[in-house]
């Protein structure tokens, strides 16, 4: 039973492991690994919003952090890169303790705290833009060193499964949030805080769990982006868009849901992607198509593509059910 | 098992509760009446933790308890619920219940058997897999006892569970409630509904304007002329023992 319930995980990661196979296409492999990267920020979001409930606006902290965490730990410590991601998914993870420590302590709710994560974003932009180890307005560069040992690879495929096994570990760990008493509780939390709190949920500390966990989540997509591109500025990693994307992407695939991200990510990227052609690089014009896009999901489909799914899998179960019924009535008759 | 002492509770200019004294002895159903507005959501609110006295102390089972934090008397053993109802919409009658029995069982198997034996429990056990949303008012106030008894606790706190109940809702729910009681856990709980009252309590308290203005075995306060001018208005209980005299 318990293992039936990694099943479809290790399915999918495993069509995923394929595609290399068969795609050589250097853009389609790009592409993937983008979607990817976002599947696993989307995650991350998924566990702090879609679990815990707390819709952060400022998820591109937790991504900026990590990814600058990695970056100078390597370039100014000299820090191996693999051990510089396992470090930066702490620092990403502490960076969500404090800014959950501060705003839940003081009660932040909703919108509140939707401002204060995106305070904390603008902030952490300003501070990468002044502070010297960050290498300021001109970004920093990771000198290019394509080895494994280096986490860097000669060829996109092996970035392609580097972001895979992140992504699949993500999906992971939110199947086992969701069968365990922590998930729980932070479902009972997005339900009610106050009924939580009466049936014994200490919910500052649950939804600081929460906040840790997806900051060290969204790091590792920020450590994944430092690696792949090996340039960062304060505008890339601390930008709006990141902050956005991480939330547009559970939001249409499902809230709350193991898969809804990774499903929200490959519609929304292939919808850019098609229709990049249609808004040509008119700047801006692909925010546009998010903002409506996410009008449209939460108006028409607040419980995303995965909620529809269930609804779809919901009436073909009570049409057997009538069904059944209906063949049993003519055989008692 | 449970004492309150000199209990306060002002907001603003208003003293919401005024000195209450109040003891619940194990074992027992106590009964918290008054006309509206009197303060005993508000007495309650600060019995259970989710607002702190600003005078007097609240000991439970031996331990003081005074502006403990509602989770931290929830986990001692003491469990309210809420006059107005407050399910977890999205989470199924199986799923809300087990967040309550979370409390004492780690596991999540654990947590969601212990679910189906409280609903069943409480009548509960052919609605495990409805979304709660999809309860009527009766049956959410019977989700809200049903989490709440799943916690295990020694002390339930019941505020109006048969408020906007119909005749026959209310004679269901009073056995389940004296169910609970004779499992061995103590309760003190908050009514309108006098029928039920009468035939639960062991003790009456009456709160009226934040402060206790009788209290004793229900039918004693029932027939107190302070309790009786505290619903029905100054002189009401001279007017009805002179209708009385007037019969007889």
């Amino acid at each position: 039973m318990r293992a039936q319930r990694y099943l479809p995980i290790a399915l999918v990661t495993g069509g995923l492991a394929l595609l290399p196979l068969v795609v050589t296409s250097n853009f389609l492999l790009n592409f993937l690994i983008l979607t990817l990267l976002f599947a696993l920020l989307g995650q991350a979001w998924n566990i702090l919003g879609g679990f815990a409930g707390q819709f952060s606006f400022g998820h591109a902290v937790f991504f900026g952090s990590g990814a600058y965490a990695t970056a100078t730990l390597q370039i100014h410590l000299g820090v191996n890169p693999w051990v510089a991601m396992v470090l930066a998914l702490a620092v990403g993870g502490l960076v969500g303790a404090m800014i959950g420590a501060l705003s839940f302590r003081f009660r932040l709710r909703g919108s509140y705290f939707a401002l204060i994560t995106l305070a904390f974003a603008e902030v952490f932009r300003i501070i990468a833009h002044t502070a010297d180890f960050t290498g300021g307005g001109s970004g920093i560069l990771i000198p290019l060193d394509l080895r494994p040992a280096n986490l860097q690879f000669e060829d996109k495929a092996g970035f392609y499964y580097l972001v895979l096994a992140l992504t699949a570990g993500s999906l992971v760990i939110t199947r086992a949030l969701q069968d365990s008493r922590l998930g729980a509780w932070m479902l009972a939390i997005r339900e009610n805080e106050d009924s939580a709190r009466a049936l014994g949920i200490d919910s500052f500390r649950v939804k600081l769990v929460a906040i840790t966990l997806s900051g060290a989540m969204a790091a590792a997509a920020g450590v994944f982006y430092a690696q792949y591109f090996l340039y960062l500025d304060p505008g890339i990693a601390y930008g709006v868009g990141y902050s956005v994307e991480a939330l547009l992407v559970p939001i249409i695939g499902g809230m709350g849901t193991v898969f809804g991200p990774l499903i929200g990510s490959f519609v929304l990227h292939g919808v850019d992607e098609a229709t990049r052609g249609l808004t040509g690089d008119a700047p801006g014009l692909n925010l546009a198509l998010y903002g409506a896009l996410l009008i449209v999901m939460l108006r028409f489909l607040p419980a995303g593509l995965m909620g529809l799914a269930a609804q779809v899998k919901g009436i073909g179960h009570q049409r057997r059910t009538r069904q059944a019924h209906r063949l049993k009535e003519a055989g008692d008759a | 098992m449970l004492e309150a002492r000199q209990v306060s509770k002002r907001f603003g200019g208003l003293l919401a509760v005024d000195g209450v004294n109040l003891d619940v002895a194990e074992g027992t159903i106590v009964s918290l009446i008054g006309p509206n507005g009197a303060g005993k959501t508000t007495l309650f609110t600060v019995l259970a933790g989710f607002q702190t006295p600003d005078e007097g102390t609240v000991r439970f089972a031996g331990r003081d308890i005074t502006g403990l934090p509602a989770h931290a008397v929830c986990r001692l053993g003491m469990v309210r619920t809420f006059q107005v109802v407050q399910p977890f919409g999205r989470l199924s009658v199986r799923e809300n219940i087990a967040v309550g029995a979370h409390l004492r069982h780690p596991s999540r198997a654990a947590a969601l058997d212990r679910a189906e034996a409280v609903a069943r429990r409480v009548g509960m056990a052919a609605m495990l897999d409805q979304p709660a949303t999809s309860l009527t008012v009766a049956g959410r106030k019977r989700l809200e006892l049903a989490r709440a008894l799943a916690t295990e606790p020694r002390l339930l706190l019941l505020d109006e569970v048969m408020a906007g109940l119909n005749p026959a809702e209310i004679d269901e729910i009073v056995p389940v409630i004296r169910a609970i009681r004779d499992g061995g856990i103590t309760i003190l709980l908050i009514e309108h509904v006098m029928r039920a009252v009468m035939s639960l309590s062991d003790h009456t308290y009456v709160l009226n304007q934040g402060r206790i203005i009788a209290d004793g075995p229900p039918r004693a306060v029932a027939a107190d002329p302070a309790v009786v001018e505290a619903y029905l208005g100054h002189g009401a209980a001279a007017r009805m023992q002179a209708a009385e005299a007037a019969h007889a």
